[in-house]
């Protein structure tokens, strides 16, 4: 607690906002947070990297990933699905990465980026259903919710330990560039990860290999409970770029144009053989960490407040108003849709078959089944016969 | 046709299958420019190139991690772990990463690979280049274990061990690494998964052994077999897939079975084996199924003559099995 009460005092000293790093110091100088949208709203033309329309769409896909978190979030407490984990906040780093790179490219998930998923074409009632674990959940019911994989968009399977995604990002982007191909893969973590030994281990692999890897920290300044001057001495994640021999930047990560931008540095880095980037986007878990944490345990109202303020969709909404493309009116006209959207996949989501087939428990374990899994069906069979209980939880 | 040894035939597979097929690579700490400290990879980089064979840095959940990805991606990835006993920092990525990727996917996306690695003790290796982990790796679904004894089965297994759609621990017996020497064909050479082999035919007890143990399970059964009782001896060569069908129709034959290996008693993979063979043999029993393993301490240095179950101890327990 006295480490905690330190850093509290640092912040205060020099004024910093709560959440960020203990006030710019010489690494917060040599990797500056990068912002391209004002706080007017205004853009240098020459930093902005997505046109007029796609500015547009990347707003309504952020919209509709602060519904569904809100709605989903809902639901859980509803105890219509078990648990929820999203992105609340952290909206513009998860979208304007996705964007970044190209349709090709891979995407490494930690577990909040199902806007990730969307954006690639995952279905949104497909997304409700494995929330659910019922008949229609691509998943088949192997994983709790928010464990998607989307392969028909190269998102792959997201699992819960922490940073395993990194190394086998920078595998895929290896053998990519062994057979020729131009793809680049982009991993995302948290700030939390970077004190995981694979990232560590990705990073090294991918330096001395100048492997076409994009490894995007979602700094969202709390692992659960533990702040981020709690996970690392390092002023900056960017900095930790330097010891790997590999390229950091630091970004505003509630700022969709900058991580965009900085997105796309990185990948044409990558694509001419110039290695990995580590891509700092400093953004907020506004929320708990999940549907099982109440954040009000460890952290004051006055710096979630601070971060509301600075919300990523406001930010980005802003900038619109001022280009003249979304007023008001419109964001109203999205927000009703995208709430449609959702009251929709809800909706037909919950018309699935409550729970995928009894085979499904033994379905790809290994290619076929060994003696051993079709043995313990047919013993599992038995068993929901001769007394039903067996299938229900009590 | 040549005569090799393990590593000869471990090195001769790797080779056929990288000319056979361009999405196989080799990956590991010092398995390219020096081909490895045993030599299994030894002539790879020179003829497959750097992209192909490759020295990683020195961190296991690396070696794993990135032939996780590389496996996603289509290729056919062979890391090799340099000794069994450094396997432990990758056993997140296996664990929870190679072995459940199929399934945690809905079987959207797969990873199969061969980890190959040398297990085993008798080299005077201690604790940390001695030991043989492989039920960690059957008790987690989604993985395959397998364990060649000789060369033949060594290239063969290997072989189909590529060929295999599932991930593959490959555990290589280093103990008889150059000192099991057979003759193995030029040219393709397979050995399904999942088979085991009879390689003494008996009618008094079944003697159950894999990879180095298999050497000392054959010495125990000549011995015996000069005192007149006739051991079936059965090499397992894959632990999952298990051949449950040859271990059944052997003990149901013998009535008696002793399984040897050399990971410690409790928990160990003859504990399954016996479980397996209570369950379906029980009625053929004549003796109790019995196990010869290591003990359950880490792996000795100087007494590990006495912690192994070489031959004379085999033998003891197939006499007192027998005259149950």
């Amino acid at each position: 607690m006295r480490r905690v009460r330190d850093i509290e005092e640092a912040r205060k000293r020099k004024g910093s906002l709560p959440g960020g790093s203990p006030g710019a110091g010489r690494w917060e100088r040599e990797f500056p947070l990068r912002a391209v949208i004002a706080d007017d709203g205004s853009a240098d033309p020459a930093e902005v990297t997505v046109s007029d329309e796609q500015a547009v769409d990347l707003y309504r896909w952020m919209l509709l990933s602060r519904e569904m978190d809100e709605r989903m979030v809902q639901l859980q407490r509803q105890g219509r699905i078990a648990f929820y984990i999203g992105a609340i906040g952290e909206e513009a780093t998860v979208l304007g990465t996705v964007a970044g790179v190209e349709e090709r490219d891979w995407l490494f998930p930690s577990y909040r980026e199902h806007a990730g998923a969307l954006f690639r074409g995952m279905p949104l009632v497909t997304f409700v259903c494995d929330l659910l674990g019922n008949a229609g959940d691509r998943m088949l019911g192997h994983q709790m919710p928010c464990h998607e994989a989307w392969a028909a968009g190269h998102f792959v399977s997201i699992s819960a330990p922490i940073a395993t995604q990194v190394p086998q990002a920078v595998g895929a982007a290896w053998a990519a560039r062994i057979r020729g191909d131009d793809m680049v893969a982009l991993t995302w973590f948290g700030e939390g990860a970077t004190s995981a030994n694979d990232f560590h281990t990705g990073a090294n692999f991918a330096g001395v290999h100048k492997v076409p890897v994009i490894m995007a920290c979602r700094n969202n300044g709390w692992a659960i409970s533990v702040p981020r001057e709690l996970q690392t001495a390092s002023e900056t994640i960017a900095q930790k770029a330097i010891a790997y021999g590999i390229h950091g930047e630091r970004v505003d990560g509630n700022d969709l144009l900058a991580v965009h931008a900085a997105t796309r540095r990185a990948r044409v880095r990558a694509a001419a053989g110039q290695g990995p980037t580590l891509l700092e986007c400093v953004t907020y878990r506004v929320e708990g960490h999940s549907t099982s944490d109440d954040p009000r345990a460890y952290r004051g109202a006055d710096e979630v407040e601070a971060w509301r303020a600075r919300d990523p969709i406001l930010r980005l909404a802003r900038y619109l108003a001022w280009k003249k493309l979304v007023g008001p009116k419109e964001t109203d006209a999205f927000r009703a849709e995208v709430r449609e959207r959702v009251r929709r996949a809800v909706e037909e989501a919950e018309a699935f078959a409550p729970k995928p087939a009894l085979e499904t428990l033994f379905e790809g374990v290994y290619a076929e089944p060994l003696w051993q899994q079709r043995e313990q069906l047919e013993e599992l069979r038995a068993a929901v016969a001769s007394d039903p209980r067996t299938a229900s939880p009590r | 046709m040549p005569t090799m040894n393990i590593i000869q035939a471990v090195n001769d597979a790797l080779k056929l299958e990288m000319r056979r097929d361009r999405d196989v690579v080799v990956l590991g700490e010092d398995v390219g420019k020096f081909g490895g400290v045993f030599r299994a990879s030894q002539g790879l980089q020179e003829e497959f190139g750097k992209d192909r064979v490759i020295d990683t840095p020195l961190a296991e959940s690396g070696v794993i991690g990135t032939a996780l990805g590389m496996a996603l991606y289509g290729l056919k990835p062979v890391p090799e772990i340099q000794f069994a006993d450094f396997i432990f920092p990758a056993m997140d990525q296996i664990l929870s990463e190679v072995a459940k990727y199929r399934y945690r996917s809905g079987g959207q996306y797969a990873c199969p690979m061969v980890i190959r690695t040398p297990y085993g003790g008798g080299i005077r290796g201690g604790h940390y280049h001695s030991q043989s982990p492989e039920a960690h790796f059957i008790h987690t679904a989604g993985l395959k274990v397998v364990v060649p004894s000789n060369p033949f089965d060594a290239k063969g297994l290997l072989t189909s061990a590529i060929r295999d759609p599932d991930p593959v621990l490959f555990f290589e017996p280093k103990r008889v690494y150059r000192a099991a020497k057979g003759e193995v064909p030029e040219g393709e050479v397979v050995v399904p998964i999942g088979k085991a082999k009879v390689t003494r035919e008996g009618r008094h007890v079944t003697v159950i052994a894999w990879g180095a143990m298999w050497h000392e399970a054959d010495q125990a059964a000549k011995e015996a077999a000069a005192m007149g009782i006739e051991a079936e001896l059965l090499d397992l060569r894959s632990l999952q897939p298990l051949d449950i069908d040859a271990i059944t129709e052997s003990v149901r034959k013998t009535g008696r079975a002793v399984i040897v290996h050399e990971a410690p008693r409790t928990c160990g993979f003859g504990a399954e084996i016996s479980a397996l063979v209570q369950e379906r043999c029980f009625l053929h029993l004549e003796a109790p199924v019995t196990r010869v393993t290591g003990f359950d301490t880490p792996f000795p240095y100087t007494l590990e003559s006495e912690y192994l179950p070489r031959a004379p101890r085999i033998l003891k327990a197939i006499r007192e099995v027998v005259a149950f």
